[in-house]
């Protein structure tokens, strides 16, 4: 299997708040330390994606964030734009502007053109070998599939056109697993567990794009190893807490519950990775990201999972 | 003027529709089905959870096979498993975008070919279920109509992650502009009178141009049938905005103390109160056990890391072997102090909480799964008062 960081397109999905941002910032920054020219989209528009980078907001325009790392937030109207401007040489500027506003609207009703706007943009950038990879910090699991199989839907519905003509190539790249792979991001928690489960079904069934890697994200440490968790229940015994608080000076027991708390959030999660291993596809490679325990999170976390994601690939 | 509610339990007592929303994965579902239950139980009467999620985990906690659009009572020996003789009845219904898109076609079209005319249109399918939010409108639409039947004393709405929670609240606004929109003409405008209109032209060739002549006809053809249903939909639409802003809804956000999520809240709260919704109450969840903050004990595991080799010897062989002892002692303080920069930060956070709504009611991290309406009960309960 190609590495992940070969390929050319990557989308990072998940249920919300699982950290795609999170996920995509640092796959994102770890190929370009690696020396890869490469782009970070956010087609959600949230606007967050700068904060993991700690710059200012990103825009259509790609803008360069760290050393061979470019930033930009997906716009689908602007993307029309500069789709009309590649394809159409349309001679006056100034008119596209409100005749955008028009096709926006057409575009919203239409089904499957919204999308083939952003799906497009980030093919012709992978066509145009602008980048050497293109990470997307992509829609979560609900609507992702709807964007991926986007360019089938618009050649089932529009038989003619521009738009027709050009869903080819952009079909080539998406179904070519050496170039594209889909990243599904999970905490080892209950439904976001289910929810990547199902959708790795969906996206095998309903897309053309090959899912590439799960990375399970927020994992906890384990805290005990061989006989150590005996010693802990016998140190959790309320005799023992007394004995250790006199000789520390000051109660332990906060210590011993946020430990007891510790382990069962540790147990409770490791069922969820064990039904997630069992249903995905062995091919599949799962990958760690420790939870961070930090005050606060900024381009700093995202060295740490651009670390943590490289361990984990082998670099 | 009555008093204002100093609890949920209270809120819940004055309201007829609660809307659960906030940030993705921050618990609305796990928050609009535990009140939900917690009402049933305690207030009395029908109370119904609408859930938009294919929450098969929550049907099964709620002593469900699985449930759809319509509503299924939970059975009442779910409320035995989990000791408890509920006072009135719990639904649970999920919406199914599909199918209400489906009632809603029916319901509006002029008769009954337009309707099928509509329904077998091939672009119906992609529309129903990807058109403008139209999942955000549809939901906001189904709870409308449940309210009017009235069947139900109370009715709990868990929503979708908004992304953009305005997209939410607008939907039914939105879509009767949609109706009514410049736009939409120019779409449905008979093929030939297009060519006339000279301030159309560009569009309609460029359009031509990009998507083809047969798409844009095929689109024109679904919008003027679409279109037939324009008076029922904006009348409806109309209808549904001014029950979000009746007295008798009130909203609840769900957030956790995690920067991006409650930045998130706290920007949707700034909506809701600029636009005149009822905002009942914030519930923060998932919130690490305060004992965590405890000074003294951060001091006691900086002891313990740093003497872990003696402790142990003082503690004895009884516990165990020394060094696994000392192991043991420096790995908890360490877990503990990791712990505890996680807690001062969301304490920290919830301090800033910018805006000051009546309640805010705390919800801790659970352990464990909540897989049964036991532990839906148990994390109502931490809700309720
Ligand atoms: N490994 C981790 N350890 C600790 N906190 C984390 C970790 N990964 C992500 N977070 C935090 O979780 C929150 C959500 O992360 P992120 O924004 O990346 O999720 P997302 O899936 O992109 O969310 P959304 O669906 O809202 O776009 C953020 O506050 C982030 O800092
Ligand atoms: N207080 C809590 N303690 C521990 N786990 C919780 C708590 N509240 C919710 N959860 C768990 O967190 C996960 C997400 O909860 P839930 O599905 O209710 O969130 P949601 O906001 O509805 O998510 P989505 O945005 O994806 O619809 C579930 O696995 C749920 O069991
Ligand atoms: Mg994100
Ligand atoms: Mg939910």
């Amino acid at each position: 299997m190609k590495d992940l960081l070969d390929r050319k397109l990557v989308f990072v999905t998940g249920k919300g708040g699982v950290g795609k941002s999170t996920v995509a910032a640092g796959l994102a920054l770890l190929a370009a330390e690696r020396g890869k020219r490469t782009l970070v989209c956010e087609v959600d528009a949230k606007g967050n994606l700068s904060a993991f980078f700690e710059t200012g907001p990103t825009k259509f325009q790609p803008g360069e964030v760290e050393r061979n790392l470019y930033a930009m937030s997906m716009d689908t109207e602007e993307s029309l734009k500069e789709y009309l401007s590649i394809n159409l040489r349309l001679p006056v500027m100034a008119r596209i502007g409100p005749l955008a506003r028009i096709f926006e609207f057409v575009a919203t009703a239409a089904p499957g053109v919204k999308e083939i706007l952003t799906v497009g943009k980030l093919t012709y950038e992978v066509r145009e070998e602008n980048y050497d990879l293109v990470v997307v910090d992509a829609s979560p699991t609900g609507h992702i599939v709807g964007q991926l199989a986007a360019p089938e839907a618009i050649n089932e519905l529009v038989k003619v056109g521009l738009v027709r003509s050009q869903t080819g190539w952009m079909l080539d790249i998406l179904s070519d697993p050496e170039r594209t792979g889909l990243v599904i991001v999970a905490t080892p928690e209950e439904m976001p567990v289910s929810e990547t489960i199902d959708l790795s079904h969906r996206v095998e069934q309903e897309t053309s794009v090959k899912l590439a890697a799960i990375v399970v994200n927020r994992v906890l440490p384990e805290l005990f190893g061989r006989g150590e968790e005996e010693v802990f229940d016998r140190l959790a015994e309320p005799d023992a807490v007394a004995a250790l608080s006199g000789a520390v000076g000051g109660s332990v027991a906060p210590i011993v519950e946020a430990a007891r708390l510790a382990v069962t959030l540790r147990r409770t999660r490791a069922g969820h990775l064990e039904r997630l291993r069992h249903e995905i596809d062995r091919s599949i490679p799962l990958l760690y990201v420790p939870y961070l325990f930090t005050r606060s999170h900024g381009l700093r976390t995202t060295r740490q999972v651009a670390e943590a994601l490289a361990a984990e690939l082998g670099y | 003027m009555p008093a204002r509610p100093a609890s949920i339990e209270q809120l819940l007592a004055s309201k007829e529709v609660v809307i659960s929303c906030g940030s993705g994965g921050v618990g609305k579902t796990t928050t609009a089905a535990s009140l939900a239950a917690m009402a049933a139980v305690r207030h009395g009467g029908k109370v119904l959870v609408l859930t938009v999620d294919p929450a098969k985990r929550l049907a099964n906690a709620l002593g469900l096979e699985g449930f759809g659009n319509t509503e299924k009572q939970v059975p009442s020996e779910a409320f035995a498993a989990a000791g408890v003789k509920p006072r009135g009845q719990l639904f649970a219904a999920m919406l199914d975008t599909k199918e209400s898109w489906d009632a809603l076609v029916a319901r509006h079209a002029p008769d009954r070919r337009t309707a099928q005319a509509i329904l077998d249109n091939k672009l119906y399918d992609n529309i129903s279920s990807r058109f403008v939010q139209s999942h955000e409108y549809i939901a906001m639409e189904r709870l409308y109509e449940l309210h009017c039947e009235g069947e139900y004393d109370l009715i709990v709405v868990d929503t979708p992650p908004t992304r953009n929670a305005l997209d939410f609240l607008e939907a039914p606004q939105r879509m009767a502009e949609f109706f009514s929109s410049r736009f939409l003409r120019l779409l449905t405008a008979p093929y030939r009178s297009r060519i006339v209109s000279f301030a159309s032209k560009p569009f309609y060739t460029v359009a031509d141009r990009i998507l083809g002549t047969e798409f844009l006809e095929d689109v024109a053809e679904f919008f003027g049938l679409f279109q037939t249903m324009a008076p029922g939909f904006v009348e409806r639409a109309d209808a549904v905005t001014r029950l979000l802003h009746d007295k008798r809804t009130t909203f609840l956000v769900v957030s956790t103390l995690e920067a991006a999520p409650l930045h998130e809240a706290e920007f949707f709260i700034d909506v809701l109160q600029d636009k005149k919704f009822h905002l009942g109450a914030v519930v923060l969840n998932k919130v690490l056990p305060s004992y965590l903050l405890d000074e003294g004990a951060a001091a006691a595991a900086a002891v313990m890391e740093k003497q872990a080799g003696e402790l142990a010897a003082k503690l004895g062989p009884d516990i165990g072997d020394a060094a696994l002892v000392r192991r043991v002692l420096v790995e908890i303080a360490e877990s503990f102090l990791r712990f505890q920069v996680v807690a001062q930060r969301e304490a920290e956070q919830r301090s800033e909480l910018a805006v000051a709504p009546d309640v805010v009611a705390t919800v801790p991290y659970f352990e464990v799964d909540i897989f049964d309406l036991a532990g839906l009960l148990r994390l109502g309960e931490r809700i309720w008062s």
